[in-house]
């Protein structure tokens, strides 16, 4: 049984009015964040969300922790629904499931330090004692490079560098020794240099602990470093997925064709060939119709603009939403 | 952690940090003078009874009405009282008005302001309706309406001034808060299993009291001028108390006789410890938000 | 060849904080080419942007240029007055700022900026004249002429960098400085920019300053490559060079550190440590805390730039 299980899942936000307009109109604008996806993870993959903004995959992120709920759809986490889930079994799953925020600096407490943020889970989930935790907060501030570990308890957040912070956003994820970790663009913000450090933290950690990972960024490269498989999103639904290997060397939906063109390659004897959509990504308030890309995509023909294209088989783990490979087989 | 330890955290967080002072410049030197205005006055008041010269509600003490001279360095008021004294002794009603305001707007403004603005939804909408609505009086008619309402004596002052000042609090926390409860350190804390009270006291409060602090003393600078103004107006206190306040009342009669000195030296220092208050709270404010942080 | 169009000699920037002073650039000196693409590649805190404004006399307070030459076409920029430098500034040299979201004054519709743009430095051009060279301007970036109307916030992120661009270029300037110009924008629409921005360099002949992170950016568009390591120039020379055969530990590491998707065994290799506190930097060379080449001489003397192999580079390995 798939550890994480995504069913149709939608999220709409209602779009702010202003007294005029709600006075004047009945019509109620949503934002489509999420517009029906679905997709499982396996325990021990690293299943990556790739997409741009207005993508959905933070959204998605979001929901897969429970940090949100869903519009319609569902979501399991092994087998048992987030959405119906009792307020004691959802402390149980705060165990379970952790988060890694984009912005190191606004996922920690400015006023809080750095130890006693750490510890704040166990505090909270009444684990070990007072003894325990502090040994505890020490074992993985060493754990994640964070040393002397004495050092860093006292500090604030102020006083780290932002791979520091990210890595005390780590540790207080980790610290709760959960099996199934969220991370949003855990790197966007941090120096380049230190991007693979923060990375490679991130794997050992999984070895350590058995972790399975969502990983959610608009990078493809660092996807390809830490993914094994590969989901690409464009405003709200699954263009395409499959192993890493799959979508990266052959990639067929017209989107992430495009997507992997545009990777920078640290190389100047390589020549760069974009193949670049027209136009920008349009308003998830109110999404094209029939598939979601038609208006950009160079292949597009009549049904594009009528039919949202379902999920194709390309093998048994690549699948592509378009219908420039539909066939009978398709879901 | 503790119903007391999780108390007593908020009281430390209390304390403000004025470590540094020098290298905070502008910032700096107005909570400098600020709080030396304030403490001296303070001071003043506290040993006041020790250092008046003369008992400063005995009538009858000096020639009436006399101007600064000599002997009564602050002149006298139409009772003979010696005006040095009641300078000296007048400020105790300031301050008990003043820091009882502050408690109770403290006491009831924040917890409201944390609360609502954090739940959101219908609470938040139906208390920002209330709060605006109270804070779109003119605070001084609001305060007077009330003290007429409560009658005389000082809780009954602080109580009229605090609930004309507690939307100002709530303003400032809401603020904050909205800002804050989207940042992912608060998001992060769900993650941990946190309560709506853990976020709130460990997550939310602590980077509120900045603000809180700042609003504080100017709600101590104005709780001063309204005190004053209430008296002024006559919804005071009884006549025997020594209060700046009176002194104002009675000087702006006396004004036509020529004799400033009964309003001049108690008007100076209601201005006086309003500007100390207001100086410190700016500078405070500066120190905890400052504007120009690179 | 002759001279060239740009020349920053001992450079040196410093801001004071209330924990000290910082020196963001330090005794900086380069020559640019008419022409040629510079591209001033470094991490956070080495100084790369305040290098890019301190030529436009931008540095924000509480910054200060403290010594130092910068010869734009045969003068001092910093012996201009304030007045003269306006002149300068969007005219003869400009500059692509980073977030194109707050770069543009949102009560004003797009004309406008072209307008005042115009106003000030050609100020016999006629508004109806300025509006119509913008609007073709406008038109060769990908923008249709009618939206010339608009304000800032009706336009994506991509289309008001174009604006930016737009107004860049507009006056034929000799030196265009782009900060980050990519890195605020979406996949898609950073690889939009890029083709135009090297479109653009061909058919304009721009000098272009290119301020990024982005190594693979660089290695596409720069002819030239500067490394910065803590407000200094470490290693500077030919793109090719620089790829092929990287002189400082802290070039080789950079390169190394990128993702790579052809040569995945050549990348994501993390260089330790991190980037040092500005206040009180490393003695000797600042990279030497972080060095896998450390030997005696780098903690207690400061490297100078040297020429080795067609470029320049500050490090005692090659002294």
């Amino acid at each position: 049984m798939p550890l994480l299980e995504v069913k149709q899942l939608t999220r709409y936000f209602p779009v702010q009015k202003s007294l005029l307009e709600a006075a004047f109109s009945k019509k109620r604008d949503f934002v489509r964040a999420v517009d029906g996806i679905d997709f499982s993870v396996s325990r021990g993959e690293t299943y990556g969300l790739v997409g741009e903004s207005g993508s959905g995959k933070t959204t998605t992120g979001r929901l897969a922790v429970r940090l949100d709920v869903p519009s319609s759809g569902d979501i399991l986490f092994d087998g048992q629904s987030l959405s119906s889930i009792s307020s004691r079994n959802l402390m149980k799953f705060r165990r379970r499931a952790q988060m890694i925020f984009q912005d190191p600096m606004a996922a920690l407490n400015p006023r809080m330090r750095v130890g006693p943020a750490i510890r704040h889970g166990l505090d909270i989930q009444e684990i070990g004692s007072e003894q325990e935790r502090r040994q505890e907060v020490v074992r993985i501030l060493e754990r994640v490079g964070l040393t002397p570990p004495e050092l860093f308890y006292d500090k604030y957040p102020h006083q780290l560098s932002g791979g520091q912070r990210q890595r005390v956003v780590i540790a207080r994820a980790m610290i709760l020794k959960p099996e199934f970790v969220v991370a949003d663009e855990p790197v966007a913000m941090v120096d380049v240099s230190i991007r693979a450090q923060i990375l490679d933290l991130m794997l050992s950690l999984k070895q350590e602990l058995g972790l399975t990972y969502v990983f959610i960024t608009h990078d493809l490269a660092t996807a390809n470093y830490f993914c094994n498989k590969i989901a690409i999103m464009y405003l709200g639904k699954i263009v395409e997925f499959g192993l890493r290997d799959e979508v990266f060397k052959s990639p067929k939906h017209p989107y992430t064709v495009a997507l992997m063109s545009a990777i920078p390659v640290p190389d100047p004897k390589h020549k760069m060939q974009r193949a670049i959509p027209r136009g920008e990504i349009p308003s998830p308030i109110n999404p094209p119709s029939g598939c979601r890309f038609h208006p950009r995509c160079s292949y597009a023909f009549d049904r594009c603009q009528k039919e949202d294209p379902g999920m194709t088989r390309m093998s048994g783990t690549h699948y592509v939403a378009c219908h420039l490979f539909d066939k009978p087989s398709s879901v | 952690m503790s119903e007391e330890e999780s108390y007593g955290r908020i009281f430390v967080q209390l304390l403000p940090r004025v470590s540094g002072l020098r290298k905070r410049g502008l910032a700096g030197w107005a909570i400098l003078a600020g709080s030396t205005i304030v403490s001296l006055l303070a001071i003043m008041t506290i040993t006041a009874p020790w250092l008046s010269p003369h008992n400063p509600i005995a009538i009858n003490v000096g020639p009436l009405l006399s101007p600064p001279s000599n002997q009564f360095p602050l002149g006298t008021n139409h009772l003979g009282q010696d005006m040095l004294s009641r300078v000296i002794s007048g400020g105790a009603i300031m301050f008990q008005v003043s820091i009882i305001s502050v408690i109770v707007c403290l006491l009831v403004g924040v917890p409201i302001g944390l609360f609502a603005s954090f739940k959101g939804g219908f609470t938040d909408k139906t208390t920002s309706l209330v709060m605006d609505s109270i804070y779109a009086f003119p605070g001084l008619v609001l305060a007077i309406a009330i003290a007429a309402m409560l009658g005389p004596g000082v809780v009954n002052m602080a109580l009229s001034i605090a609930v004309v000042y507690v939307p100002s609090y709530f303003r400032i926390i809401r603020s904050q808060v909205l800002t804050i409860k989207e940042l992912s350190y608060v998001d992060a804390s769900r993650m941990l299993g946190a309560n709506t009270k853990t976020i709130l006291v460990d997550y939310i409060f602590p980077n509120v009291v900045p603000s809180i602090v700042a609003v504080a003393t100017i709600n101590f600078a104005d709780a001063i001028l309204t005190a004053a103004g209430l008296t002024f107006v006559g919804l005071g206190l009884s006549v025997s108390t020594p209060d700046w306040g009176w002194d104002l009342t009675y000087g702006r009669q006396l004004l036509a006789s020529g004799a400033w000195w009964v309003i001049a030296f108690p008007g100076l220092m209601v201005v006086l410890l309003a500007l100390g208050f207001t100086l410190l709270g700016e500078g405070l404010s500066e120190l905890f938000n400052p504007r120009l942080e690179k | 060849m002759g001279q060239p169009l740009l020349k920053i000699d001992g450079l040196s920037v410093e801001y004071s904080t209330m924990r000290g002073r910082i020196r963001a650039v330090s005794d900086v000196s380069l020559n640019l080419e008419k022409g040629s693409t510079l591209g001033l590649v470094g991490e956070s805190g080495s100084g790369k942007s305040t290098l890019g404004f301190s030529i436009l006399r931008l540095v924000p307070q509480p910054g200060r240029i403290v010594s130092g030459e910068i010869d734009f076409e045969g003068t001092n920029l910093l012996e201009h007055s304030q007045e003269d430098m306006r002149k300068i500034r969007g005219a003869q040299v400009s500059m692509i700022f980073q977030d194109p979201m707050t770069s543009l004054n949102p009560v004003k519709r797009i004309r406008d900026h072209f307008i005042e743009l115009y106003k000030t430095h050609e100020p016999s051009v006629r508004k109806e004249e300025a509006v119509s060279r913008a609007a073709k301007l406008l038109d060769s970036l990908g923008i249709a002429g009618e939206r010339i109307d608009d304000y800032p916030h009706q336009f994506s992120g991509g289309m008001r960098q174009r604006v930016m661009i737009g107004l860049a270029l507009a006056l034929n300037p000799g030196l265009v400085i782009a900060d980050e110009p990519t890195t605020a924008l979406d996949v898609i629409v950073e690889a939009q920019i890029l083709e135009l921005l090297k479109r653009l360099k061909d058919e304009r002949q721009l000098t272009l300053i290119l301020i990024t992170h982005n190594i693979g950016i660089v290695a596409e568009m720069a002819d030239i490559v500067g490394v910065m390591y803590a407000g200094q120039i470490i290693e500077l020379g030919p793109t090719e060079d620089m790829f092929e055969d990287p002189l400082h530990p802290y070039t080789k590491g950079l390169l190394e550190s990128a993702p790579n998707i052809e040569h995945p065994e050549r990348s994501m290799r993390p260089i330790p440590g991190s980037p040092p506190d500005m206040v009180t930097p490393p003695s000797g060379c600042r990279f030497h805390p972080r060095c896998p080449r450390v030997f005696e001489p780098c903690p207690l003397k400061e490297p100078a730039l040297i020429e080795r192999k067609r470029r320049l580079v500050a490090c005692h390995l090659y002294d």
